[in-house]
């Protein structure tokens, strides 16, 4: 499914602004394209989710960090920071409950309204949601009865199909117990620019590119290099192993000998 | 003088916005004054101060804290006029659902905190239904499909209105609220309510105490939702 503004958006600027302290931070601009997955990573604390919440807001110097981000090269039209219809952003945030008192079915109905989208795809994110988790969803259930797990395969999948978008802000989404490389994958989609937020050395590595923040502000930008894409390779296997390994004691079954 | 009459149930994260769009308001050249209407007590004045800007307290005391707003208004505009100041910013206690405080000729802006889930907009009443911004703050609490979800829940019942998503924190949104401030409405000599306060009168209102049914009189509901008029 392809949104109307799909086309229309080749590539975000990260304008640089001021760190926590308020000095300029060294990386003063960065080009997105889409088609890029571009990773964030920094210690715990730095401003890492601070500069995809600069992103999702189109910040245009308001907010703390003084960032302004262009797209296409251009200041973005008012209406596309805020009309959920319009928007060009899709964002997992790191919240892992939802507050809201309504049943899985209400609240995709609305949701979907708010996107100007049809209410029939409600089936479909529970469907997705389901790929996802351990133990299903039904349209049923009340959001704030969902595990952690669970919300956030909710939220996943939400964004893979009613916020279906060409910029996508990921923050951790290996914290959650899902399974995070058939996350990335769904929430990437084609030609979309992908930032995640990031601890995981396989996500991190995954990204062509990583953004390293520090007090606050991007200090560097890291082409992930051949060798990196190797290593990457040779980790994601050892994770998949441990993922079945996961899965298999999920399930209550025995671990068998290392082959 | 501009008015905006700033309104939202206790805890929603008023003063917080405004703190930062008085900020925003004074970079702009404004010279802004606050009146924080309570009803028992307040610590808001403190906040205010900070800022070095005229702050006024009003305590309603056993007057609807809404009713004491309005009766107050001409009295608060003398005030901030004699401040030497060109926006009045009145941030109201926001306890009565049922009263709406906001003249026509002001900016009425109404704070709802997202985190209380999108059915709260149906809750709030003239509050949110007749206001000109609604301000929505804690989102950053929530995920973006619910605070789009809480988005369009508001629309349904105010569909005219300026939506701000504001973080009381970092000042999300001050920017835009202060624009939005400066050109606002300026307060007139003639100004008329935007919505009827209640209507009814009864012995309650004039210090009836006993619960009984039989000791009162006037404009009263039952619990079936049935209204008459007992007495004379
Ligand atoms: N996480 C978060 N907290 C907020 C936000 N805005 C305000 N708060 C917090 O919410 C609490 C109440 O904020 P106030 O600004 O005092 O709320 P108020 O509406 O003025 O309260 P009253 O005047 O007592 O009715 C404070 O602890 C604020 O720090 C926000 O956007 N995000
Ligand atoms: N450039 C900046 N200027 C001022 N404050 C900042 C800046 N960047 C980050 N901060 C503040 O630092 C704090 C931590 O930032 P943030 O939550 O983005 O960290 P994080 O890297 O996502 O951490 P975690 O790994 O724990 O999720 C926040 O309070 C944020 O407002
Ligand atoms: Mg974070
Ligand atoms: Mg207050
Ligand atoms: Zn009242
Ligand atoms: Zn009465």
């Amino acid at each position: 499914m392809i949104g109307v503004n799909m086309s229309e958006i080749m590539n975000l600027t990260i304008m640089g602004g001021v760190n926590k302290e308020g000095a300029d931070e060294p990386i003063r601009s960065v080009e997105i394209s889409s088609g890029e997955i571009v990773g964030i990573v920094g210690p715990t604390g730095s401003g890492k989710s601070t500069l995809i919440d600069d992103i999702e807001q189109l910040a245009q110097g308001d907010t703390p960090t003084g960032r302004t981000i262009l797209v296409n090269g251009e200041k973005p039209d008012a209406n596309i920071r805020v009309d959920p219809r319009k928007k060009l952003v899709a964002q997992l945030s790191q919240n892992m409950h939802f507050l809201a008192d309504m049943t899985v079915e209400e609240f995709l109905q609305m949701h979907a309204r708010s996107r100007g989208k049809d209410a029939s795809l409600v089936s479909r994110v529970i469907e997705l949601t389901n790929t996802l988790t351990g133990e299903p969803i039904a349209p049923y259930h009340h959001l704030t009865a969902l595990s952690g797990g669970q919300s956030r395969s909710l939220m996943t999948a939400d964004i893979a199909v009613i916020s279906d978008s060409p910029v996508v802000l990921i923050d951790e989404v290996e914290n959650a117990g899902i399974k995070k490389q058939e996350a990335l994958q769904l929430l990437a989609g084609e030609g979309k620019i992908v930032v995640v937020v990031t601890h995981d050395p396989v996500l991190a590595l995954m990204s062509s590119r990583r953004i390293v923040i520090r007090n606050g502000g991007m200090v560097d930008i890291i082409s992930t290099s051949q060798e990196e894409q190797d290593v990457c390779c040779k980790i994601s296997e050892v994770d998949n192993w441990l993922m079945s390994l996961r899965e298999t004691i999920r399930r209550g079954d025995i671990v068998g000998e290392v082959a | 003088m501009k008015l905006v009459v700033l309104a939202g149930t206790p805890g929603s994260g008023k003063t917080s916005v405004l703190l930062h769009t008085i900020k925003a308001l004074m970079r702009n050249e404004k010279r802004p004054a606050v009146v924080k209407v309570d009803c028992l007590w307040t610590d808001d004045d403190q906040r205010f101060k900070r800022l070095d800007i005229p702050v006024h307290v009003g305590l309603a005391k056993d007057m609807c804290p809404d009713h004491f707003t309005i009766y107050n208004t001409e009295e608060m505009l003398r005030w901030a006029e004699v401040e030497g100041a060109d926006v009045l910013l009145s941030e109201t206690a926001g306890l009565c659902l049922r009263c709406a405080p906001y003249p026509d000729e002001c900016l009425a802006v109404c704070v709802i905190d997202v985190t209380t889930g999108p059915n709260t907009p149906l809750k709030v009443g003239p509050l949110l239904t007749t206001a000109d911004i609604v301000v929505m703050t804690k989102g950053d609490l929530v995920s973006q499909a619910e605070r789009e979800v809480f988005r369009e829940r508001v629309l349904e019942v105010n569909p005219g209105c300026n939506i701000v998503e504001a973080n009381g924190l970092t000042g999300k949104g001050a920017f835009e609220l202060a624009e939005m401030i400066g050109s606002g409405p300026d307060a007139g000599d003639n100004m008329l309510l935007r919505y009827n306060p209640p209507l009814a009168i009864c012995s309650l209102c004039t210090g009836e105490n006993r619960v009984a049914r039989k000791h009162h009189m006037g404009v009263l509901r039952n619990l079936d939702g049935f209204m008459e008029y007992k007495g004379e």
